[in-house]
């Protein structure tokens, strides 16, 4: 993408779900750090949760025939937290996740987020365990994430979910690569240097 | 600086605000971007796609770190990939102009160690890093957070990021450290009863008679395990201890200009009158040296208590304690003291610095690692070794038994050759005991001060370190 052009804005997610219970999963067992050792994102999707996976043998829900081809990936409290790796969203974007529901999200984690473009939505306890059990009983059905009506539905319902407002808005405005956005700021970037007592 | 209300957070993040974004984001201009071999290679390429340069070259400054083998290996290393992503950076920062501490410059490190010694770190600037860490470089002052790869490419093309603004928790620590107790005791304390998820939302400011009476590296040990807290960011106050650290430093001011700048971090240090969202006073006083016994850093115990058991817990908190309990093959209500170890590493941007090393060499010193155990000395940057070697205190861990490594990330995250094997329990003195953060998918960390390691090596299980005292 070219500095100044703008993105289609994301306004929905619609797709099959993947229950991932547990909290504080942290960036290293979605993406273990051996496979940060690459000079690109290419190819991290089949490397997400690889430690993760091989331990269940088959029973990890990434694994799981009955979540195949999820683009909404519902977890727990504090999902992402620990390292700043966006190897992590990288890895989950690539294998096909386009948003994330959850209990809570690390801070660095829900910013790569943001910069790549995927909502990470937040429910109220009762709906995301709500959420879970839907899914759980019947993976095949759909489940739509609103950002504009900011609700997600499911088998279980319509429930409300937040995000920061910010997130929210780069989101439907399709404005977040920021790296275009703070280049507008032009000329107020050196005046704000030249107001630092050390440089 | 005339609103006494206002904390040093809040003073340093007006200064460097460019300007308000629609959003509800601030543009922050971003003083200090410090970069390494594994968050920047796509950013540089990104950079590239968008036809922009490197806006502030001179504001950032490289090394290497986490792949570099400890070993004394030499380029081109064994592992190809590793070998690749530091070709990678060579041709980032020759491009752009941006100075680099690579092996031959003597200043190479772990970034978070190398950042302050260099007095590129300090107080009132505004800091970042593509690594979590980053929240160590507080510790003198300054307003410092880890960003994600495609922020990295933001502050390269523009040398600002669009953050929201955090929230403040002042963190107030009282009564007085005992003997074999330090400051990884003190974080681990924290993040114990705020939890890990805690700091979300906020930047910690550590406060108090325990945080003041610190020096600098204990200051960069608790400031660095903010993020383990959840807070992107934690910073102490610039005081006499902080002046007198970074004097004469290769970056600091000089002369005249170090005392303007003096003045200046006197100025932005919160007042008494500075406002807080939120206070938590932390009683230090009969603080025991902690050892972690889970999966994330909040699990974790004074080495004179026992394990907690899954029915005493917080309903919410039940699943997560059985799945550590049992991936880490421990027994609830068991003692943590006397849990056997075969590795013990002391190292990491938590734990690597001379005050630690001094500290593992004196419980090392004249011992010898338990038979069986496998010991490791990583220091934090090749000036730390250079000054640990002056003082022999590298002749002290070969004597008992340590390896004596050169400088990097090492077992902290095992990126480098150093990792786990198999179901291998750790004594470690970095931040993370995640599954399979060792480099074994199925090891074992129990995180700890660098003394508490030292003394872990020498018995071959966990002990209290004061009876080694």
């Amino acid at each position: 993408m070219r500095a100044g052009e703008a993105s289609k804005g994301v306004e929905r997610v619609a797709g099959r779900a993947c229950v991932l219970r547990g909290d504080d999963v942290d960036t290293d067992r979605i993406i273990p750090a051996r496979y940060l050792r690459i000079v690109s994102f290419e190819g991290l999707g089949e490397h997400a949760f690889a430690d993760d996976r091989e331990q269940a043998k088959g029973n990890h829900p990434l694994d799981d025939a009955r979540f195949a081809g999820a683009s909404l990936l519902v977890v727990g409290r504090n999902f992402g937290c620990g390292s700043s790796r966006e190897h992590a969203p990288q890895a989950l974007m690539r294998r096909g996740f386009r948003a994330f529901l959850g209990g809570s999200f690390a801070e660095i984690f829900a910013g790569n987020c943001t910069a790549l473009g995927l909502p990470a939505a937040t429910l109220e306890p009762r709906d995301l365990t709500a959420l879970m059990d839907a899914v759980d009983l019947e993976p095949a059905r759909e489940v739509v994430l609103d950002l504009a009506a900011m609700t997600v539905t499911s088998r279980a319902g319509t429930a409300p979910v937040r995000m920061p407002a910010g997130a929210r808005q780069q989101l439907l405005a399709g404005t977040w690569n920021a790296t275009a956005v703070l280049l507008e700021a032009g000329g107020a970037i050196e005046k704000t240097a030249a107001r630092l007592p050390y440089l | 600086m005339s609103d006494a209300t206002k904390s040093l957070f809040d003073r340093v993040w007006d200064l460097h605000t460019v300007r308000e974004l629609p959003g509800g984001e601030t543009q922050l201009f971003i003083g200090l971007h410090l970069i390494h071999e594994v968050t920047t290679p796509q950013a540089f390429e990104a950079l590239r796609e968008m036809g922009l340069r490197v806006r502030f070259p001179s504001r950032t400054f490289a090394t290497v770190d986490h792949i570099l083998p400890t070993d004394g290996a030499r380029r081109p290393y064994a592992d190809p990939l590793a070998e690749g992503m530091i070709a990678a950076l060579e041709r980032n920062v020759a491009e752009a102009g941006i100075e680099f501490f690579d092996q031959a410059s003597g200043h190479q490190g772990i970034v978070h160690v190398i950042g302050p010694e260099l007095g590129l770190t300090q107080p009132g600037m505004t800091i970042a890093c593509g690594d979590s860490h980053t929240s160590t470089h507080g510790a003198l002052g300054a307003v410092a957070f880890g960003i994600g790869t495609t922020q990295v490419r933001d502050v390269l093309a523009t040398q600002c990021l669009s953050l929201t603004r955090p929230r403040v928790r002042r963190i107030e620590v009282t009564g007085r450290l005992g003997a074999g107790v330090y400051a990884k005791d003190v974080i681990l304390a924290i993040i114990r009863r705020l939890g890990v998820k805690g700091g979300v939302g906020y930047a910690y400011e550590y406060a108090g008679p325990v945080i003041e009476a610190m020096g600098m590296e204990e200051r960069l040990t608790v400031c660095n395990m903010s993020i383990e807290g959840g807070a992107r960011c934690g910073y102490v106050n610039p005081d006499d201890t902080t002046f007198a650290w970074l004097r004469g430093r290769r970056y600091a001011p000089r002369g005249e200009d170090f005392e303007r700048a003096r003045a200046w971090w006197r100025e932005i240090a919160s007042g008494p009158g500075a406002r807080y969202d939120d206070r938590v006073p932390i009683d230090a006083s009969g603080l025991a040296p902690a050892v972690s016994f889970g999966i994330n850093p909040g699990q974790n115990v004074g080495v004179d208590e026992r394990l907690p058991r899954p029915e005493d817990a917080a309903p919410e908190d039940r699943a997560s304690l059985e799945e550590a309990l049992a991936y880490m093959g421990l027994d609830p209500g068991a003692p943590i003291a006397g849990t056997p170890i075969d590795v013990a590493f002391i190292g990491s941007c938590t734990n690597a610095r001379l005050t630690d090393l001094r500290e593992a060499a004196r419980v090392a010193r004249g011992g010898r690692v338990a038979p069986g155990v496998r010991a490791l000395v990583v220091p934090g940057s090749q000036a730390v070794a250079r000054d640990a070697e002056a003082e022999g205190l590298d002749a002290v861990f070969r004597a008992a038994g340590f390896d004596w490594r050169s400088a990097g990330c090492s077992m902290c995250l095992a990126m480098n050759p150093d990792r786990l094997v198999g179901r291998e329990v750790c004594a470690s003195s970095s931040n993370r005991n995640f599954k399979g953060r060792q480099g074994s998918p199925t090891g074992r960390t129990l995180l700890m001060s660098p003394a508490m390691v030292a003394a872990a090596a020498l018995r071959g299980r966990v002990v209290d370190v004061r009876e080694l005292l």
